[in-house]
């Protein structure tokens, strides 16, 4: 099975302070895994460096055998972080025209544009700025331009964070759909059930290092803090 | 999609967002028309003599009324993360800080416009007819400029103190760029002919093939921390 995604030996300092300590990590192409974890274990720093945001000191990382910053990687990548990555000033349109026509889908960005608008319901107030939308308008029109390229690796960073119930069930409907067109899936998330949900896999991060990466199974269904209390010194996270 | 087209989406995008708010043009176009107007009360703008130093001031006011145009560029990415956004998308980071050169190309061009008119009512200068040289002077040296603003602006984006620190960075790095167009400009408004010294003119091309080159090669270095 082909590695979408690789770490290996991957070491993140914040001045003399290990971030990630020694990670090493493989994702299957067309897998979702789950990254767990409390506040401060790593989980963003690693999906930043996945990201192509930030420098590693140490270590490999690779995506479709590329790395993180190669052009190629990133066109094939949707990161979606804890901001929501939109512009206030503009409108929900000409939001998702910018990032469609800087994915490189020059030749149907208007159509391409239409289509997740309608998707995410924000046809009827696609003129008007973000900055007078609503919470949850926000949420999908992130949603939309995340997916927008269709891309083959999803990382996402807490995405079910703080969503109304509508962009929930849209986030489960994208994230179902891209995993049936084979897209590989990095999620960190607080939210076990809906993580576990979704995901094939598990990485459980803790003081920056990987402590358990596996299949998901059923126990981990039926007890979601299963995981936590078998693997991690600290318990598991409120 | 080429660097080009991806540096003229973001250049757009700019724009578009800047002709909404117009914090940028509002801040810089207000400014410089507050120095020329109060340098010609502390001058005899009338002179003759205003002509061989018309250059020098224009050029004071466009470098400070730059720093507060390169100074919103990046910053505009700020909220949501919208940089984060750019950064792991498959935008490169050579047209982001092109496409953003460009933005603050245009946004300088018109604060230089709008300074000219003041300048010509201000200080008595028929600069009309030597617009299409004064064209040429100001877009090479804007460029120059721009390219310096869009490059610190990226590097001095998530400091406390970008405000400060930006115009701290860049104006040595101006100087050549700022003499060879106060130079150039006293030349056109004086009417004499810039091929007495095109030595200038050289220096601008220069400055702007070398800064264009050197944002094209380390805006990824600069841009992911």
């Amino acid at each position: 099975m082909t590695q979408a995604i690789e770490l290996n030996q991957v070491w993140k300092f914040y001045g003399d302070y290990a971030a990630l300590r020694d990670c090493t990590l493989s994702v299957h192409e067309g897998s979702s895994c789950a990254l767990l974890g409390r506040n401060g274990a790593g989980k963003t720093t690693l999906l930043r460096i996945l990201g192509g945001l930030t420098h590693f000191q140490r270590g490999v990382v690779t995506l479709f055998g590329e790395k993180p910053r190669a052009e190629n990687a990133r066109r094939h990548s949707g990161f979606l972080g804890h901001g929501i990555g939109v512009y206030e000033d503009l409108s929900a349109r000409e939001n998702l025209h910018f990032f469609a026509s800087i994915t490189g889908n020059s030749s149907n960005v208007k159509a391409l544009t239409d289509t997740w608008l309608e998707r995410v319901g924000l046809s009827r107030v696609a003129t008007m700025p973000v900055r007078q939308y609503s919470r949850g308008m926000r949420q999908r029109l992130a949603l939309a331009r995340t997916f927008i390229h269709s891309p083959r690796i999803l990382l996402l960073d807490e995405p079910f964070t703080s969503l109304d119930d509508r962009a929930i069930a849209m986030l489960s409907e994208l994230l179902t759909e891209a995993r049936q067109r084979g897209a590989t899936i990095v999620l960190s998330t607080h939210q076990l059930r809906e993580a576990l949900a979704i995901a094939s896999h598990v990485a459980l991060v803790e003081n920056g290092r990987l402590r358990y990466t596996g299949e998901r199974t059923q126990e981990m269904l039926d007890d979601p803090t299963l995981l936590y209390r078998l693997h991690t010194q600290l318990g598991v996270p409120e | 999609m080429s660097l080009f087209s991806q540096a003229f989406a973001v250049a757009r995008k700019d724009l578009a967002v800047e002709l909404r708010t117009k914090e940028s043009l509002n801040a810089a176009g207000s400014f410089a028309i507050v120095i020329l107007v109060i340098f010609s009360f502390a001058f005899d703008s009338f002179s003759d003599e205003m002509k061989e130093y018309g250059g020098g001031l224009l050029w004071l006011v466009f470098a400070f009324a730059g720093a507060l145009v390169f100074n919103r560029g990046f910053a505009r990415e700020l909220p949501n993360e919208c940089l984060d956004t750019l950064l792991a998308s498959p935008l490169s980071g050579a047209a982001l800080v092109i496409g953003k050169a460009f933005a603050n190309f245009t946004m300088l061009l018109v604060v230089e416009l709008v300074s000219l008119v003041v300048f010509g009512i201000f200080y008595n200068v028929d600069w009309l007819g030597q617009a299409g040289w004064l064209g040429a002077v100001f877009a090479l040296a804007t460029w120059g400029v721009s390219i310096l603003g869009a490059v610190f602006g990226a590097l001095t984006v998530n400091l406390r103190l970008r405000e400060l620190m930006l115009p701290v960075v860049i104006y040595p790095l101006m100087i050549p760029i700022l003499i060879a167009a106060i130079e150039l400009t006293n030349i056109v408004l004086t009417r004499r002919s810039i091929s007495e010294d095109m030595q200038w003119v050289k220096v601008l091309v220069a400055s702007d093939i070398g800064f264009t080159g050197l944002a094209w090669l380390l805006a990824d270095t600069i841009l992911v921390s």
